[in-house]
């Protein structure tokens, strides 16, 4: 059997509004952040992974981070899979070094998308993923993709406004112990329910952030890990599933790849839904994160919305979830902010997270979605 | 309003548009397998067999889902709001976006009967949109 994968480092950068950052900038810090925590150096990296930039849009975006960083691995590739690029990343990062083609793989995604970018154009990029011809046209964004989702997913389970806003509440509860989070204030379900519409049924306070900030891990192969500064965290099992890219080609509009990903992930580890401590579950809108955790098996259909209103994704709940603030409430800056939810686990498994900790985590789940709950890819970690 | 994202027909999409500017909705249906398509494709998405031809629908459906948008994409969409995107599954199987007009896109529900109508043409392929009314609008 391979050995598996471990994560020896994992960082990011400040996060928010971050004046004076740059999309490169930020690469380069949560890459020398990731190896300062591995206890390695520029030169042990052999494979770079990279995903894709708003504000400095590059067709060879791994190639144009290698030169500014100062690299030359033997292997580096871009990869653009929306939301759901950070678990792919880490994901093909552990194929390289379980195959034998890298030792020591970094994983980097940045961007300055709340400074580099007015709010406008941040919406308009985003809005793109519509189809051109069948979908843009008519005025689609992507919280009207999420708007669409969401209205059939209520009709068809019963999930409730009230359910939606507590997965933004618990983000913000969440985000509240963490002091780097970009939103600390917490907020109520009448809150959620109190901000306006930008496409029903999903509120302002629904929706993810915009932000700047970048993330960075650096993947090791099993036996080179052994050179590395702190406990590794293993990667049990990683999967995968596409099942469309634009909504009016979606085989349905209420069950999803998350599904099949995370029972690749899950069947790989050899573990279950029930088994795991602490979960960071991709979370553009509140929509996202409820269909996730009831597609995914770790609440029945219609449950994950009341389980929340009672305080199950909370530290001391059934599964606490996003432990950060999740991309509601600490950060969202394009492919980063679903490493974030990558560096969230390792810093939970590793007992890091001062203030947030969740007691005693062996086990991690990790998932990511792109385009239109389009693209998923989640991970199951373990402690070594 | 030459700002809109309008759509550029290309060789896979070109004999929808032109129905839609003669008033017709178009889907493909799969010569070998018979499945009924869109978007259009260069081939049966389905069994993969080539060359789907074209038929036309019914232009009749249900609302599978729908928003009222309030945050736009881009400014040009701004005198529109607030406006309803809805999905439509049409009588022949395949799910279409549209917009929704007159009554059906006031209070609209998922299962309501609608038809499919068409824009005056516009923008720089004289493009002709198509919408949703209430199956039972005049
Ligand atoms: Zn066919």
């Amino acid at each position: 059997m391979t050995r598996r994968a471990i994560i020896t480092g994992a960082a990011d950068t400040a996060v928010g509004e971050v004046p004076g950052s740059s999309c490169m900038g930020l690469h380069a810090e949560a890459a020398s952040a990731a190896l300062i925590d591995a206890g390695l150096k520029p030169s042990d990296i052999d494979g770079v992974l990279c995903a894709y930039s708003f504000t400095e849009p590059h067709l060879m975006l791994a190639s144009v981070f290698c030169e500014y960083f100062g690299i030359q691995p033997a292997y580096s590739a871009a990869i653009q899979a929306g939301g759901a690029t950070g678990c792919i990343m880490a994901m093909q990062a552990a194929a390289l070094v379980e195959a034998g083609i890298c030792r020591h793989a970094l994983v980097v995604a940045g961007d300055n998308r709340l400074s580099g970018l007015s709010r406008d154009k941040a919406v308009a990029t985003l809005a793109d993923v519509g189809h051109p011809q069948f979908e843009r046209p008519f005025g689609v964004t992507i919280p009207a993709l999420y708007g669409l989702v969401a209205q059939a997913y209520m009709h068809e389970y019963g999930a409730t406004p009230e359910h939606m806003a507590a997965m933004a509440v618990n983000s913000r509860t969440h985000a509240a112990r963490n002091p780097k989070a970009q939103m600390r204030k917490p907020i109520t379900v009448a809150d959620v329910l109190a901000s306006r519409f930008i496409a029903e049924p999903l509120r302002l306070l629904d929706c993810c952030l915009i932000s700047d900030g970048g993330a960075a891990l650096v993947v090791s192969a099993a036996d080179a890990a052994r050179d590395t500064a702190k406990r590794g965290i293993a990667m049990l099992g990683t999967g995968q599933k596409n099942t469309h890219e634009h909504l009016i080609a979606a085989p349905s509009l209420t069950a999803f790849g998350c599904r099949d990903s995370a029972a690749q992930a899950f069947g790989r580890a050899g573990v279950r839904p029930s088994d795991i401590d602490v979960a960071e579950i991709y979370d553009s809108f509140t929509i996202t994160l409820l269909v996730e955790l009831e597609s995914i098996g770790f609440f029945d259909k219609g449950e994950a919305g009341p389980a929340a209103l009672a305080g199950a994704l909370d530290l001391g709940g059934r599964l606490p979830c996003n432990t950060h603030g999740g991309l509601m409430s600490y950060a969202h800056s394009g492919a980063a902010g679903g490493l974030f939810h990558v560096v969230e686990a390792v810093r939970q498994l590793r007992g890091e997270a001062t203030g947030r900790q969740v007691g005693d985590a062996e086990l991690a789940f990790v998932h990511g979605d792109g385009g239109i709950l389009s693209a998923h890819c989640s991970l199951v970690l373990g402690r070594q | 309003m030459t700002d809109k994202p309008w759509p550029v027909p290309n060789a896979d999409t070109a004999p929808f548009w032109d129905g839609c500017a003669a008033g017709e909705l178009r889907l493909q249906r799969c010569t070998a397998c018979g499945a009924a398509q869109f978007p259009p494709r260069a081939l049966c998405a389905q069994c993969h067999g080539a060359a789907p031809g074209w038929e036309k629908s019914s232009a009749r459906g249900r609302i599978v889902s729908h928003t009222r948008v309030h945050r736009p994409p881009s400014p040009t969409f701004k005198a529109d709001l607030p406006y309803v995107v809805a999905l439509v599954a049409l009588e022949e199987g395949p799910r279409i976006m549209v917009n929704l007009r007159d009554s059906v896109a006031e209070a609209p529900r998922i299962g309501d009967a609608v038809r499919i109508g068409f824009d005056p043409p516009a923008g720089p392929h004289g493009i002709a949109l198509p919408h949703a009314v209430a199956a039972d609008a005049p």
